[in-house]
């Protein structure tokens, strides 16, 4: 973890409630796909937590929905204003299980985090497809995006308004794959895991205090033992998974 | 005595800022931002006689200049906290730590003391009282005078390190309880814990917190916790640490003025990683400003 000062040099929409902002500045702490970012917001007491989209050499893009004050006052952020930021938090992906046809699951605003590791795992020679699910059309973001990597892109959308009717697994049973790795709400993941049929990763979201460690906010129990999301997390393996309710 | 230096029931201190327990774990994860040798001492992660997972999710609720939490008192239990974490504190702090200890019965705070007495490293113990008692009905210890003097005699039955109890401000009197305490044996008192607070999220209408209820801690609690420590320091003749929405030198000063011999900094550290250190830099300017030699000086100064 370290804590810098970036800027904003783009804050742009891609939908009514989701933006794409690019922050630019020291990220040479950000190792991992799936790693996230901590932001520090005028009048606001606790930083927000923000998953990493994709990161370069001397910047990085986060892919926000607006939820509440905070990711409201973020959409109005104009171009050059600085940031106190704590980079490098959570563990990320694992690239090493993959297999030769990864496929990465999203839903919703779970969709950025597997952004940089589709990058990855194509520029490791993978045959990577991708399902991204959404409530409905005017909601989709991203498909371009990842098939200008190279990724086979299946949209599902909950409502049938584009492409695949359903929900991310519906998509799932037709496609061939050796390993998995999703993010999302807690009920797609559930579903995924129910419906995966081979070993996987999923990415996990709780409200946080302070997203390095330190005030147990948020832990969760898993088969391995008690984890923090923020930090043994959140990304975990399929098998320590422990569905609780 | 460097003029940052304070005497707190016996041990000096390089400076009167302690990380305050549930904000700083035991240490090591704070190690890897800074030497956290500057620090006077810290107040490690609640710890109870058997493990705990703590509460639900979630646990946790922004306010206004400050932030609601119910972690529960997680903690991996006083056997494993000596055989694992004491080890890992060690290696990244060479001072004297405060023990934090937490009960839900007269006898579990006396045997998880008992056994953090034998522990070289540990300076103090601060015994937090405001846990219920499951023998009691439920009732937090901390909001019965003769409850929180009985957790203090059996605590110092059982241990030569100063015992320190860590009050709660959520009870009608808190001086009956503090002189309670000292009567009782009590080395110092340290106040105040989080406010008990609650949010409720528009959207679902239901609590934010899957407990409900939960600690009010941050900025926005200081003046409360000035007022009762000052309200405390003039009643009983034991230090007293203050805490409560400490954030910056000047909140230090103040806290001190009100009566507290050292003063805990506590969700500060959630914002901002580097709170503590950056409070020790800042506070000889601060003292400067404000005409101050020696920090020692101004305990109590308020009258």
């Amino acid at each position: 973890m370290k804590q810098v000062f970036l800027t904003v040099t783009a804050n742009i929409p891609l939908t009514e409630t989701v933006f794409e902002m690019v922050l630019k500045g020291d990220v040479s702490e950000v190792k991992n796909s799936g790693e996230f970012i901590n932001i520090k917001l005028e009048g606001k007491y606790l930083r927000r937590p923000i998953s990493v989209c994709d990161v370069s050499e001397n910047s990085l893009t986060i892919v926000y929905k607006v939820v509440g004050g905070g990711t409201e006052q973020m959409s109005q952020m104009p171009v050059g204003t600085k940031l106190d930021v704590l980079v490098g938090l959570g563990n990320g992906y694992d690239l090493a299980p993959a297999g030769d046809k990864p496929l990465l699951l999203g839903g919703g605003v779970g969709v950025p985090p597997l952004y940089n590791l589709a990058k990855r795992l194509i520029a490791a020679g993978k045959q990577v497809s991708v399902v991204l699910g959404f409530n409905t059309k005017a909601e989709v973001f991203y498909e371009d995006e990842f098939k200008k990597l190279g990724a086979t892109v299946y949209v599902t959308t909950a409502d049938g308004s584009y492409g695949i009717k359903g929900f991310v697994t519906d998509a799932m049973k037709d496609i061939d794959y050796t390993y998995f790795y999703t993010c999302g709400p807690e009920p797609m993941l559930k579903a995924v895991y129910t419906a995966s049929n081979t070993s996987g990763q999923m990415s996990f979201e709780e409200r946080m205090g302070c997203g390095f460690g330190a005030c147990m906010g948020c832990s969760c129990k898993t088969l391995t033992g008690y984890k923090r999301i923020c930090k043994e997390g959140p990304v975990m393996k399929k098998e320590e998974i422990l569905w609780e309710n | 005595m460097g003029k940052l230096s304070v005497n707190l029931c016996g041990i000096e201190l390089d400076n009167p800022i302690i990380p305050a327990s549930g904000t700083f774990g035991f240490g090591y994860e704070f190690a890897e931002l800074y030497d956290i040798n500057c620090l006077g001492t810290f107040s490690f992660k609640g710890t109870t006689k058997d493990p705990r997972f703590g509460n639900p999710t979630p646990r946790i609720a922004e306010c206004s200049a400050g932030m609601i939490n119910a972690v529960g008192l997680q903690n991996p239990g006083v056997e494993k906290v000596i055989s694992e974490e004491l080890p890992k504190l060690k290696a990244c702090f060479n001072k004297k730590v405060m023990a934090n200890v937490s009960g839900f019965a007269v006898e579990d705070y006396a045997y998880t003391c008992a056994l953090l007495d034998k522990e070289d490293q540990v300076g103090w113990l601060e015994v937090n009282v405001s846990c219920p008692n499951v023998h009691g009905g439920g009732m937090s210890f901390g909001t019965n005078p003769d409850a929180a003097a009985e957790v203090t005699a059996a605590v110092k039955k059982v241990t030569t390190k100063p015992v320190i109890i860590k009050l709660s401000p959520n009870v009608t009197d808190i001086v009956s309880i503090a002189k309670a305490c000292e009567a009782a044996g009590a080395d110092g008192i340290s106040l105040i814990n989080t406010l008990l607070g609650m949010r409720i999220d528009l959207r679902t209408k239901k609590p934010i917190i899957a407990n409900k209820m939960g600690g009010f801690s941050g900025a926005a609690i200081f003046p409360v916790a000035v007022r009762m420590v000052y309200q405390v320091a003039n009643a009983v003749n034991i230090p007293i640490v203050g805490m409560g929405g400490v954030t910056t030198a000047e909140d230090v000063i103040e806290m001190m003025l009100a009566g507290a011999t050292a003063v805990e900094v506590g969700a500060a550290n959630l914002v901002n990683p580097f709170a503590c250190r950056d409070i020790i830099n800042d506070l000889p300017k601060a003292m400067e400003k404000y005409k101050i030699n020696s920090i020692n000086e101004i305990i109590g100064g308020c009258k």
